[in-house]
Parts: C-alpha cells; structure tokens; sequence
C-alpha cells in the first residue's frame, strides 16, 4: 500500500487575484478579470481581450539579480513557489540532500523574453542577444530556476500537453513521491503577453474575437465562440502522507486519482477519450461517480470541443447528474498554468464546503444535460474531479478528495500571512 | 564614447545582471572579486557582450573569463580601446 | 508485479544518416558528419560550424500537408518513429490504442519554423506589433511543442498517455526514462518514445554565441567537436532524432518480437546551482548514476560502456569526468567511455535519444563507437575515452548520462537481453 500524495502547500497568482486567499475571495464573488489588454496595444489585432495579473511587482518579490534573466511568467513561477513552501511551512535544507524536486508544465515557454531577443537579432544582428536567452525562453526555465532558487536537487521535471499539462506535472510529481522522495513542487504558471505571443495563439483558431468581457468566454453555453488566454497558475508542494504527519503539518487534500489519454485524430471514426480518462481517474481513487461532489471543467468554449466534455460527464455522471462548474470564465485559459489553478480551487471548495461559479454563461446549452453551477452553492463536498485538456487531444482527469475537515485555522493564516 | 569609469561599469552590471548581493558590504569595488559582488559568469558575459556593442570593441572569449575584478575588467576594456582606435 | 521494459524498435534521423543502418555505420566508421552551416549565412555568428541532416521530407514519406503544418523538429519524430515501429513489426493486432502512448522529447521545438515565421510577421524585425494578416494557420503547431508528441500519437494511433518532455539537453533521456515508467506502473503496455531537436537556426547560433558554448574554431569543420580532448573549445550543434518502441517485455515476449536491449535503470537529479553551470565536483551527475544502477540492481563494475554527455565544453568534460569517477571508482578507469557528439554534434534535446540507441546498438553488435577527434587527450579527462576508432567489446550493460541547462543530471542504464539464449 502506497502511501497517500497530499497537498501540504499552494501558492496562487491569478488574474482574480495573487495568493489563495485574494483568489479564493474573487472567484467566490464571481468577479471576472477579463478585460481589454493592456501589456501591449491591442487594438490592431482580432481578439483584444484579455485576463491579465494586475498589480504584480517582480521586484517588490525576488531578488533583482534574477530580474535581468527572468521571464514574466518565470518570475509569477518563482513567486507562486516561494508562497507553497512558506504556506507548507517546508524548509528544503531540512529534507534529505535529494528529497524534493519539481515538475512543471509548459506551453510555449518564455515567449515575450523570446520576441525581445528575436527583435534584437532580426533588427540589429546577432551580437545584440542576450546571454539569457540560452535558457530564459526555453520550456524548461521555470523547473530550473525554482530548483536553482530553494537548493531542490531531487528528480525534476517539464511535461508539455498544452492545457492538460498542469495535472500531468502533479500526477508525474506523485509518482516521485511514491518512489521514495518525501517533496515534490509540482504544477504550471504560464502566460505569453506579447504581441508575438498573441498572434500565435490567435492561429489556433480557439481565441474569442469577442469586444465585450462578458460574452467573450462561454463555455457550455449558446453563444460560446473561443476562449480568452489569461496569465497566471498554481504551484504545490506534495507529500507523502506519512511523511507530512511526521512533520505535524495539515493538509488541503489528497490527490486521489489521475489518468490521461490522447483523443484519435479528426475525421479517423474513433470515439474520444476523455470518458475514460475520468473513468480511470476514478478507478484510481477507488471511487464512485457518486462520490464526486463537483467537476471543475475543462470548459473550452467551442461548441463542439463544450459539447464533447458534456458527452463525457453524461455518460460517467447521467443527465444533469453531478455539478459543473468553470472557474475559468473568470481568468480566461492560462496554458499550462490552467488545470494546475483549477486544482487549487478545487481543493479550497473542498476545504470550505462551497461550489464556486461559472460566471456569464447566462444560457447554456439545454442538450448538454449538465448542471452547470452559475450562483456560489453551499453543499458538503469529499472530493472533486478537475478535467483539463490540451490542444491537439490531450485530456487529463484527477480527483481530488478533501483533508476531511483537518486543516486548521493556524493554516489558513499562514496562507495570509505569505501573501504580504 | 567617454572612457569607461568604474562607476559607469558598475551601472552596466547593474542593468545587465541586477544588483548584486555583496554590492552593499564593499566600500571599494575595484579589486573585489566579482563573483564576491554577487555576479557570476553569465553576468559577466552578458556585461562584456554590451560594452563591446556600446564602445565598438572586442573583448577575447579568455581575455574576459580571467578578469575577475572590476580593475582587471577596466584594464582590458582599455587596452581593447586602445588597440581599436 | 514486476513489470521490465524491452526496446522492440529503433528509428533515427541523425546527420548524414536518416535511418539506424547508416547511423550506426557512421558512427562505427568514426566518421563526422560536421560542417560549415548552409542552411543560412553563417558569417555572422563567432560559430559558424554545425551537424546538419540532408533530409527530404517527402523522400522520407510524409505527405505535403503534413510537410506544411509539420516543423522540421516534429517531421524528424514522425519519421523515427515509423521507422521504430516498423523495425518492431508491431501491427494492429498487438498494438491497442488505449495500452499505447508516446512521450518525445525536445529541448526547443519548432524553433526553427517559428523564428522563419516571426521574422514574416514583424517584417524582418522591424514590426514589433507583430501583423495578424501574415501569420499561417499552423503557427499555433509551432507556438506549443505538445503538437510534436501529438503528430506522433496520430501516426501510431496511440490513445494512451501521450507527452512532450522537455527539460533542455537531458529531454533525451528523461522522455524515454519517463515513458519506461509509464510501462513499468501499468499504465501502458507500449510507449513511442525518444526524441527531436532541429535548432540550427540564426536565433539559436546567436545565444550560443551570447554564452561562448559553442565553438568558435572555424578553420575545419570536420574536426570541429572534440569532447575530452586538450584543444575543445565549444560544443557544435546538431539535429536529429532517435524514436523507440518500447514494449513491456512479456507483451514482447508473446508476440515474438527481437528484443534490442532492456532498459533496466534511470535516474535524474538536478544540480539546484545554475542554470547553466556546473560544479567541477560533478556530484548530482554521480548521485543520478548511482540510482539508475540501483534501479537495474547493477553494480558499477558491470558497466561495460559508458556513453559520455562529452558535449565538448571546457567545464562539461570535466565534470563528467569527475562524475563517473565518483560514482563507479576506480571502474572509470577500465570501462571504455565514448562521446558521439565528436562525430553528429549537440542535438540538444535530441542527443539523449541518439545516445541510447547507440548504447542499445553496442549491446547488439558488440561495438563501441569511438570519440572522434581526440588527438591530445586533457591531463584532466584521463579516462579511456576510446579515441579515434570503434573498438570490439562485448557489451551486456550500456550507461549513458545526459546533462544540461536548467541544472539536469540524468542516467539510463541498458541492459541486454536473453543474451545466453541467443
């Protein structure tokens, strides 16, 4: 019997808001971040909106040595990992010499860093590139310099499933726990605000080209016409249940179950996956659809990709049968960093008994046959099932299951006090 | 362009490599070690690689990894000047 | 349960060799196949030498849609990896889509269609507020480097677990360490794993430059990569990709399949020091080498070849030299160690992959390819790095190491298989 995964620590920067509490705070209000870009001019291009993190000073943060060499998205990973070890209370020198690692996911990397450094090169020649764009833009920048920043020299790694790829990195730093490291710092912070960014997103075909932040994102409902890309994700410290209650530290929860599977190619005849990607989660949490008090979504906003996760959750769940909610409507798509947000809101829902809403779908699909939760709803939760799926077919399912009541009040100050 | 001062370069490391942590404990920065300064090989190449763009000089690839101190930097972009002009 | 993981498969795309025969020939031969760049105006750049594969993607079997939407990175793993799964003879009857994933790993993507594609869209430059009207529609493929893995999970028909690894120059070694545990947990029964760099672009030579990585000697290209000798300055890049089929060993077993090699142990760690520096000490290198063995329950004395990163850089000889002497003893003097970056370059994310099939293909033949151009071996590289020409030895246990920026150590041990049966 292997012992549990448990979430010890998690630190959030959101366009809702930076740390879990300013976060958990917004969403529960349902106050959208999404709105014009302002990073760079949006006006010449045919999506203009945007979840941005607002309010973020890298430097009130993280020493400016590391500022020069850093992407925007680098420094939200480095902060978000700074705040899950301070909220896990775990010091990483106290740990054996290679006794915690990370694995983070990517999407597309250090992609404004990247547009400079191209700039520079295609504008004024080589020798104007920086020495930092050898590693800055690369998909692997934040795993290195988060385990360069806190001494983390156990198996590290980078997965990339596009928006799936926050829950890979935690199931992938599960697996290092159940071989015998006691820490891990898994999940995915991402963003790509540049104008060179935004065009290739816009190619995917995926982006809303709506003007009004409040039709912009509709998932599973009439209306739905793309997503908006947002900033921001979640990074965790996992242990060993046994290991963290040496450490007499509690927990947000347990990552209970977790599968994957990649959908056959368009046009091939073959059925998609992501039913059984939840069916195997499941079975890998030992539990019943009935025990999955809340889905939180993937919630693409394109009819057929909404319809297509309907179809899953109605064959696992029945009609109308389990909650669904998309936090996501209010922080837009954050690549990699999407699933791994999600996650954490996952575990607060669980924690404090509340479902958190899927804002301005006002009108969703009646052929869905889903409940989509559209008002905060107070019901006792034991476990949440987060889906997260990656352009291409990639699909992700992990259950979450709560810390049953144990995390105590002396926690959630810790979690306030990291914020400042 | 003006000669290189050690105050000028100091300003440079700091725009391409951020402030280093042993900047405030010394006095004098002309003969300390830049790795004491806080500033490692990375920032050092990326230093050297502006200043060769902002004074039209070359500085050689050994030439740069052996000047460890703000004095030896200055004395090899000096020489450098003095062999281009 | 005890589930062991057999390579079934091997495909490559390496310089001056598409296709394992000719990969292997080359490097028996102790050929290089390094360069002067040709695919730009290398004139420019302090490097200026380069490992390049001529390679036709439609002579290779692709079709032109996906010639079109397919970077030159993806096109490497999608040919590599029909020619693993055709070396494996595995068809539709053994392969269940849902049992059947694919992990490939890359360092940088589609680096290079995206920089062709960037220099479009801003005007060479001069736009920073990049044109819409100019950017293709498969710009998205090249924006997130998941859609190698997916092109690949397409082709096969994988429905399992698919991924792209990418942790830089260890990407090689960690895809397929990761699609070996994917098997071993029973999560797959085969993984289309291995991996793909085509980086030789103008952006790439550029930061190489920035950093002084890459060799500046221009006079001879042939002899521009010269790991553990006196005279190394820089690594060369290269391109390429080598792709496995990789099958549990009883679903192997049953269907008759030729068993390549085991991979019987991996391990990473990371060096938590710099992002692209390495302590002299080689210390976390070591520790991933120890685990690794400890994984296939080898002791350091049974390693028969050791394939070095041996990129070529001053500091990386060194500390891997120190490495292997830290974790197998006074072994490291007697093991043959060999770099093959002497002969096809630096492929990045790449060369971990190439570097276990040749691991696997010395298994096989008996063959352990040499380190090219080591003329003056370092006084401080003073292991047996089986210089100039490949050398017959009998191999039943392969180490190979990777290292790279972001602070990765990783280290896979192959294993041969059956041997007293065959």
């Amino acid at each position: 019997m292997t012992a549990a995964t448990v979430v010890t620590g998690m630190g959030v920067l959101a366009p809702t808001g930076l740390g879990t509490t300013a976060h958990w705070s917004a969403t529960l209000r349902g106050r959208s971040a999404i709105g014009p870009i302002t990073r760079f001019d949006g006006t010449p291009y045919s999506s203009r909106l945007a979840a941005e993190i607002n309010g973020f000073v890298a430097a009130d943060h993280l020493p400016s040595r590391l500022l020069p060499q850093t992407d925007h998205m680098t420094r939200l990973a480095l902060v978000a990992a700074d705040w899950a070890l301070q909220d896990a209370a775990l010091v990483p020198a106290e740990l054996p010499e290679y006794g915690a690692g990370v694995v983070t996911a990517s999407s597309a990397g250090g992609f404004e860093f990247g547009h400079r450094e191209l700039e520079k090169l295609w504008s004024k020649g080589p020798e104007h590139v920086s020495a930092y764009q050898s590693f800055a833009w690369f998909y692997a920048v934040n795993t290195g310099q988060i385990s360069i920043r806190h001494g983390l020299r156990g198996p590290s790694g980078v997965l990339v499933t596009e928006q799936a790829g926050g829950l890979d990195a935690i199931a992938q730093a599960r697996r290092h726990l159940r071989a015998g490291i006691p820490a891990m710092i898994g999940g995915g912070v991402d963003g790509s605000p540049c104008p060179w960014g935004w065009v290739a997103q816009q190619t995917s075909g995926r982006l809303s080209v709506a003007r009004d932040p409040a039709r912009a994102y509709l998932p599973f409902g009439e209306g739905a016409a793309g997503h908006v890309p947002g900033d921001g994700g979640a990074l965790f410290v996992l242990e060993r249940a046994d290991t963290a209650a040496e450490r007499g530290v509690r927990w947000y929860g347990e990552i209970a179950g977790y599968a994957a599977t990649f959908d056959p190619p368009p046009g091939s005849g073959r059925p998609p996956t992501l039913r059984r990607a939840i069916e195997r989660a499941l079975d890998d949490a030992g539990a019943a659809p009935a025990d999955i008090g809340v889905v939180f979504a993937d919630a693409a906003g394109v009819p057929d990709l909404d319809r297509a996760e309907a179809e899953a959750l109605r064959a696992v769940f029945g009609p109308y049968g389990v909650p669904v909610t998309a936090p996501k409507t209010m922080t837009g798509r954050l690549g990699a960093g999407g699933a791994a947000l999600d996650l954490a809101t996952a575990l607060l829902a669980l924690e404090r008994g509340v479902i958190p809403p899927t804002v301005n779908v006002t009108r969703p699909v009646p052929a869905y046959e889903i409940d989509l939760v559209p008002r905060p709803r107070r019901v006792p939760l034991t476990a949440a099932l987060v889906l997260a799926r990656g352009h291409g077919g990639f699909n992700a399912a992990m259950v979450v299951r709560g810390g049953r009541g144990t995390r105590l009040p002396d926690n959630a100050r810790r979690s306030e006090t990291c914020r400042s | 362009m003006q000669e290189l001062t050690v105050t000028r370069l100091m300003e440079i490391i700091r725009e391409c490599a951020g402030e280093g942590e042993g900047l405030a404990a010394a006095d004098d920065v002309l003969n300390v070690e830049f790795s004491d300064l806080g500033y490692d090989s990375l920032a050092m190449l990326e230093t050297a690689s502006r200043i060769e763009r902002d004074y039209g000089i070359r500085l050689p690839d050994e030439q740069v990894t052996e000047a460890t101190t703000p004095r030896a930097f200055l004395t090899l972009v000096h020489d450098a000047a003095a062999e281009s002009s | 349960m005890n589930r062991r993981v057999a390579i079934t498969g091997i495909g490559v795309v390496a310089p001056e060799a598409v296709g394992t025969k000719r990969f292997w020939d080359l490097l028996t031969a102790g050929r290089t196949a390094t360069r002067r760049i040709t695919f730009f105006d290398p004139s420019p750049f302090r490097s200026q030498v380069a490992a390049e594969v001529d390679f036709d993607p439609l002579r290779e079997g692709l079709s032109p849609q996906q010639v079109r939407r397919m970077d030159r990175t993806t096109q490497f793993a999608v040919v590599s990896a029909r020619e693993s799964l055709a070396d494996s003879g595995l068809g539709a009857p053994d392969l269940d889509p849902s049992r059947t994933g694919v992990v490939i790993g890359s360092a940088v993507g589609a680096t290079m269609s995206l920089e062709r594609e960037y220099v479009v869209v801003s005007d060479g430059g001069r736009r920073h507020l990049v044109d819409e009207e100019y950017a293709v529609r498969h710009l998205f493929g090249h924006f997130v480097p998941s859609s190698i893995a997916a092109e690949v999970a397409w082709d096969v028909g994988a429905e399992g677990p698919v991924a792209t690894v990418s942790t830089g120059c260890t990407s090689g070694l960690d895809s397929v360490g990761h699609a070996v545990e994917l098997i071993r947990e029973g999560t797959a029964d085969v993984m289309v794993a291995g991996a793909t760099d085509a980086p030789i672009s103008p952006i790439t030579m550029a930061c190489f430059d920035a950093i002084k990585a890459t060799t500046p000697r221009k006079d001879d290209p042939a002899t521009a990569s010269r790991p553990f000798d006196r005279t190394r300055n820089g690594f060369v890049l290269g391109e390429g990709a080598a792709v496995f089929v990789l099958e549990e060993l009883e679903h192997a077993r049953r269907r008759g399949a030729r068993l390549r090699a085991e991979i019987s142990g991996f391990a990473t760690r990371s060096n938590a020091y710099h992002m692209t520096g390495l302590r002299a000490d080689g210390r976390e290198m070591a520790e991933a080498i120890r685990a690794a063995l400890a994984q296939a329950r080898t002791s350091p004395q049974d390693v028969a070849y050791v394939n070095a990163h041996g990129s070529g850089t001053k500091q990386n000889d060194r500390h891997e030299t120190a490495a292997f002497k830290r974790a197998l003893g006074e072994h490291a003097y007697r093991v043959p160690v060999s770099g093959i970056k002497s002969m096809i370059g630096h492929s990045l994310g790449a060369i971990g992959s190439l570097e276990i099939a040749a691991c696997a293909l010395a298994i096989e033949d008996g063959v352990i390819p040499p380190t090219a151009n080591l003329h003056e071996p370092d006084p401080e590289c003073d292991l047996d790095y089986v210089p100039l020409r490949a050398r017959e030895s009998r191999v039943d246990t392969a180490l190979t190491v990777g290292s790279g920026f972001g602070g990765f150590q990783s280290a896979m041990v192959l294993s041969a298989v059956d041997r007293d049966d065959r």
